[in-house]
């Protein structure tokens, strides 16, 4: 046996598949073999970017008012039982993702492993790799067992890449009876405008935290990163105060970004941030504390009150 | 009303994280209850509150028989706890520890809810909520920021990537809740005194039926433990009042002002 029959769980967003479903369909595609992508909806508009970076097979769920977890997994379980029976699933470390490998994890009685940022398939062994301690260590660890083997990836682990393949072929595949696991219904759907570039994509990042010392303060992070046509992001303590949604959290359990300028501005640097930042190509950090974590990977560092250069940045900024 | 909170007691994250011989995260010391978990305790506490009656109970699993972590949610208002406590169960995968917690919430004879944070501190693995869900046969609500319960239906406002969905769901239901979603409480001298006495049963993998479990069940090896490349420090200067100039010509060195 090889690894020569890949599913990839892929997210879809204003009609296009996202970046990171990409990445995974691409580096799937490079470990050869056919690649089967799972998407929500009727998989038919998605079949032509998917193809073109390696997909050969799409499998719609139309899952239509139910979370995507127990749905995707049900479905992907009816076609494993009917023969088509993938050696690795790949997803992305995403909330559908999370729940939908969670729940077929425990229908294949198969361990599923998180957080990963590399993927090495040799004969019939894949073997992962995982960041630990902050990015500090890399964690090898092979699958035991038997196939399918589940992995999930970081966002920006792997670049997307056309391959130039034709669009690929549809399967609809329906979603069996769930039963009670089933019940649960997305009644209203809400979507948190937000101006600017998108925090995982922007070229410039400007980051908040705790040293910011209040919310109102935030607005100063808000226009330095308006003014340098970047995005506004957070560190976990200040979106856990409540202070920005959570949609603006960057690191472990927040987004992960890869800018070319990032500057943070008030984060000591907990290990949680520094993981989701530390890809970043150039770190400007601002902190009072000299001793703070973040002055160790940062490349230009000022020990110094965010309250005071800030503002003298922003007035500096605009008078260009 | 009847919930059970999922809690895990980890090695203090204000101290350097290390692997003991096996390749395991070390928890020899002093564990802790997770704090995100305590958002879980709370969130129970105050649904109990508003339902008019019933109790919390805690479900955990941990090395050494270690209570302290346990103490501390008893502390802000559960009323009882099952620590799965096996030195059988170290090197154990996400699948195993869900299916053990599972396993412990049937133990308590099942609750209407059974709430878990999103991931731990320490392992962040962030599986287990929902496969409990899966062992269980419940329908669940991961991710959940806001939450309600009104005539045995729960309402949730389930965190996405673009914003958040609502989300209505029957009980007995399991949901997994975002930090910051409610504010803990601090246990008042009272609640420390009484939750000495508040009754833990301390159980083995065997006595709930669970096999194989540690590095038996592991469907997982780890093969190799490296050192990332590090990132270098770069210039640290303190600011004189003109330090902004410096990231200025900074960006223009890069040019991207």
């Amino acid at each position: 046996m090889a690894i020569d029959n890949i599913w990839v769980f892929a997210q879809v967003s204003n009609g296009a598949p996202t970046t990171a479903s990409l990445e995974l369909v691409t580096k799937a595609h490079s470990l050869g073999g056919s690649v089967g992508v799972w998407v929500a909806g009727d998989g038919s508009a998605v079949a032509a970017a998917l193809g073109a970076h390696g997909a050969t097979k799409v499998y719609g769920v139309d899952y239509g008012s139910n979370l995507a977890g127990a749905a995707v997994a049900s479905a992907m379980k009816s076609v494993i039982d009917a023969g088509d029976s993938p050696d690795l699933v790949m997803f992305p470390q995403s909330y559908e993702g999370r729940d939908v490998m969670s729940r077929l994890s425990v229908k294949l009685d198969r361990t599923v492993l998180t957080n990963n940022i590399d993927i090495v398939a040799s004969g019939d062994s894949v073997t992962v790799t995982t960041p630990i301690f902050g990015g500090n260590t890399l964690v090898a660890t092979t699958f035991t067992g038997g196939a399918p083997y589940l992995a999930a990836f970081r966002p920006k682990s792997f670049a997307p890449e056309s391959t130039g393949g034709a669009a690929a072929t549809v399967q609809a595949v329906s979603v069996p009876d769930l039963g009670a696991t089933g019940t649960a219904k997305v009644t209203a759907v809400h979507v948190e405008e937000t101006t600017g570039p998108k925090l995982d994509e922007a070229d410039i990042v400007v980051s908040g935290g705790r040293g910011l010392g209040e919310s109102a303060k935030y607005e100063l992070v808000e226009q330095l990163a308006k003014l340098l046509k970047g995005a506004p992001g957070a560190s976990r303590a200040i979106v856990d105060a409540g202070w920005v949604p959570y949609s603006y959290q960057v690191g472990q359990t927040g987004k992960v970004v890869k800018p070319s300028v990032y500057i943070a501005a008030g984060i000591s640097g907990a290990t949680q941030h520094m993981v989701g930042m530390k890809g970043s190509k150039n770190i400007i950090a601002i902190n009072k504390d000299k001793e703070a974590p973040i002055f160790g990977i940062a490349d230009l560092g000022i020990v110094g009150d965010v309250h005071k250069v800030l503002p003298k940045l922003i007035e500096a900024l605009q008078g260009r | 009303m009847n919930i059970i909170v999922c809690v895990k007691q980890i090695p203090d994250p204000a101290n350097p994280g290390a692997l003991d011989g096996n390749n395991a995260l070390k928890r020899d010391g002093k564990l802790i209850l997770d704090e995100s978990d305590s958002y879980g305790v709370e969130m129970a506490l105050q649904l109990v509150d508003a339902a008019g009656g019933g109790e919390v109970s805690l479900v955990s699993m941990a090395p050494n028989s270690e209570t302290a972590g346990l103490r501390t949610a008893l502390a802000m208002g559960a009323a009882k706890a099952v620590l799965v406590s096996d030195p059988a169960l170290q090197g154990s995968d996400a699948l195993t520890t869900a299916k053990i917690l599972a396993a412990a919430v049937q133990r308590l004879g099942g609750a209407d809810l059974i709430i878990a944070a999103t991931e731990s501190s320490d392992g962040y693995t962030g599986t287990v909520p929902e496969q409990m869900a899966e062992v269980l046969g419940l329908p669940s609500v991961t991710f959940a920021k806001k939450v309600s319960i009104d005539g045995g239906v729960l309402k949730a406002d389930r965190q996405t990537e673009a914003g958040y969905d609502e989300v209505t769901c029957p009980l007995p239901a399991l949901i997994s809740v975002t930090a910051g979603v409610v504010e803990p409480r601090y246990p008042s001298f009272k609640g420390i005194m009484a939750a000495k006495s508040k009754p833990v049963d301390e159980v083995k993998a065997s006595d709930l039926g669970v096999t194989p479990v540690g590095w038996d069940g592991a469907g997982q090896k780890i093969t190799s433990v490296t050192q990332a490349e590090a990132r270098a420090a770069g210039e640290v200067i303190e600011d004189d009042g003109e330090a902004f100039g410096k990231i200025v010509a900074f960006l223009e060195g890069l040019k991207v002002i």
